[in-house]
């Protein structure tokens, strides 16, 4: 998810150089330029060839969401059945279930897991000693390298009935809880470990914006008699909020998309209820009972959703703040 | 220093007495106390479960069922090391993991560098296009469905390397990382290297990824790390046990001894126990752990790089 996010100041990063390229007489004509500069244009068939296949034809692929198709088949589908797809699963009880339980579970996340790595990262920055900073990033960056196979099996071994959460509730007089098979536990568990293995890797963004903080804005500060809180509220935030902006709205964007990785790998059946998400559910539908265009229309509204939220969140921030993605 | 020249104010953290000796407010010594003590404690959570994992591949089973197991291993027994390590399967899937991670880099970095090399030209005409055409992908996408189709059904890549390394071959991230290094690049070498005599893949080629070994190395380790790490095409793709990565292999163990899984796979599954999953987990993870202080660095360092200019 990280890796998503600290995108945004590539992109914005795009905006300064405009460096375009023109003829003495007027634009550069599209046959000048390739008698020019061909050799350039060779390294862009492969990226763009991959982009089309990998990419966009399975964009264009969504269309049998409105399509009968069959194995076999034509992989666009064989004939058009409109809107019957999504009336499919719009009427249907269990797809609303997963879609509250989707917006449940990334409302939590967006809310617990993107303030966390801001306060961690005011925290590391008010280390004196750059030693123990170091010795602290180095640590809590650690978790973002494992596979989430090895995350979701850490998590199953530590919520298991011997792990080490249930001998803390017994040691303090309870009963072991069978955590992964109680749906009212799921969503603590899993926000639980997202915290923890992406708090200390989202700090990086923030500690960078920090360094770019002018000192002399907290000498003058101090001099007007500012304490600690009132130096940060009024000077650290209002200094890193243009990244605050562009990763929040990121995070707003991918909501949808709850890590389905993980999301699969700790789910069973006994807690589907509140552990299924739209993406769980519609590799289910999808893949093992192959209802290809039931489950392509699913996909298609939950990824138009994300672009929708995404979009708004950009166009409410620039108007508000003045931050935007691009 | 102007600070100096005015009269000390109690409420300003750092207040400098009579003897010259920098002191804090007392108040602001207690919030670095506390600070200290907080940031040990993220460390320690966020070590337990490595730690944890440890002392139970160490530890035999009757100890782990027991629950007695946490930071000290309980009845040390690696027995069951040679028992994972015995498996010719964990070994071949090892080498399929090592296999998609240097192809999967190989495609992954071709298709990055020339692209990021072409999308870096100020005079590229369409360039604005070129760029586009990625960008748009990172918001809106196919879809697990259509994807499956077109590389199962289409492309026919179902139990081939292909389905795992090549669909998500391209980061669009780390393309605008690249793009943006190459950016920088001073125009003066190869203007100068132009006017030697040099073609455009001459300069790429013998002076552009020369002088780029330190960004390069920066992509290859982020690429090398999500091909290693990577599990779902694998899982999605691969039906043949021997063609597995080791997250797959290490996902099925999981499965069969939670019960986690679907209920057609786990009839087969024999009970496995905690200390063999941690073994597993532990030889899984461990590549990783021990490069991970070595690379650390250059993980940071391309995510500013990407950062650097916004």
């Amino acid at each position: 998810m990280s890796e998503t996010r600290a995108i945004v100041t590539a992109v914005t990063g795009r905006r300064g150089r405009r460096a375009r390229s023109r003829t003495a007489g007027g634009r550069l004509t599209w046959r000048r330029a390739l008698a020019r500069d061909w050799r350039l244009y060779t390294f862009l068939i492969l990226p763009v060839l991959f982009l089309l296949v990998f990419r966009y034809v399975p964009m264009i692929g969504n269309v049998i969401a409105f399509r009968r198709f069959r194995p076999g088949g034509s992989i666009l589908g064989d004939e058009w059945v409109g809107f019957t797809y999504f009336q499919m699963f719009i009427t249907n009880a269990q797809f609303w279930t997963v879609f509250w339980n989707t917006v449940l579970l990334g409302g939590l996340t967006l809310i617990i897991c993107f303030p966390l790595p801001i306060v961690l990262a005011l925290m590391l920055n008010e280390l004196r000693s750059s030693r123990f900073k170091r010795i602290v990033q180095t640590i809590s960056y650690l978790p973002h390298f494992m596979s989430i196979v090895i995350v979701a099996g850490l998590v199953l071994q530590l919520t298991s009935l011997t792990g080490t959460i249930n001998q803390i509730v017994e040691a303090f007089g309870g009963a072991a809880v069978p955590f992964m098979q109680r749906p009212e536990w799921f969503r603590t568990v899993y926000v639980s470990s997202e915290v923890w293995q992406t708090v200390g890797w989202g700090t990086i963004l923030y500690l960078a914006a920090l360094t770019t903080i002018d000192d002399q804005l907290y000498e003058a500060a101090r001099i007007d008699g500012a304490n600690r809180w009132q130096q940060t509220w009024h000077i650290t935030l209002p200094g890193i909020r243009p990244t605050m902006m562009v990763l929040l709205i990121l995070n707003i964007g991918s909501f949808m998309a709850v890590g389905f990785e993980k999301v699969l790998l700790l789910q069973n059946p006994l807690i589907y209820s509140t552990a299924d998400v739209i993406s769980t559910y519609l590799y289910r539908v999808g893949i093992q009972s192959a209802q290809f265009s039931y489950a392509t229309a699913i996909g298609l509204f939950e990824a138009v959703i994300g672009l929708v939220l995404v979009l708004g969140a950009n166009s409410i921030s620039r108007r508000l703040v003045g931050t935007s993605l691009w | 220093m102007v600070t100096e020249a005015l009269p000390a104010r109690p409420d300003i953290a750092r207040v400098r007495s009579e003897n010259g000796v920098i002191r804090e407010s007392a108040g602001y010594r207690v919030f670095r106390v506390a600070n200290a003590i907080v940031l040990l404690l993220v460390c320690i959570v966020t070590l337990y479960p490595f730690l944890n994992l440890v002392a139970k591949a160490f530890s035999s089973e009757g100890y782990i069922a027991a629950g007695k197991v946490n930071l000290i291993p309980m009845g040390f027994n690696v027995d069951t090391f040679a028992v994972v390590l015995g498996d010719g399967m964990f070994w071949r899937n090892y080498g399929n993991t090592l296999l998609f991670t240097v192809v999967g880099t190989f495609i992954s970095m071709a298709l990055t560098t020339t692209y990021a090399y072409a999308l870096s030209r100020p005079h590229l005409k369409g360039k604005g296009f070129f760029v586009g055409i990625a960008v748009f992908t990172m918001f809106f996408g196919g879809g697990l469905i259509p994807n499956y189709i077109l590389v199962a059904s289409f492309l026919g890549w179902r139990n081939s390397i292909w389905a795992v390394v090549v669909p998500g071959a391209l980061s669009v991230f780390n393309l605008l990382v690249m793009k943006s290094f190459f950016e920088n690049f001073p125009a003066e070498l190869e203007e100068a290297a132009a006017i030697d005599g040099l073609s455009t893949y001459g300069i790429f080629f013998r002076i552009v990824l020369p002088l780029s070994k330190a960004v390069l190395a920066t992509m290859t380790l982020f690429y090398a790390v999500a091909q290693w790490n990577s599990w779902f095409s694998a899982f999605l793709y691969l039906d043949n046990k021997s063609l597995f990565p080791v997250t797959v292999y290490l996902r099925n163990l999981i499965a069969a001894a939670t019960g986690t899984q679907d209920a057609g796979a786990a009839a087969d599954a024999v009970q496995i126990s905690a200390n063999i999953q941690s073994v597993t987990m532990l030889l899984t993870v461990l590549p990783i752990i021990c490069l991970y202080p070595f690379i650390q660095r250059y993980f940071v360092s391309g995510v500013m790089l990407g950062s650097v200019k916004g």
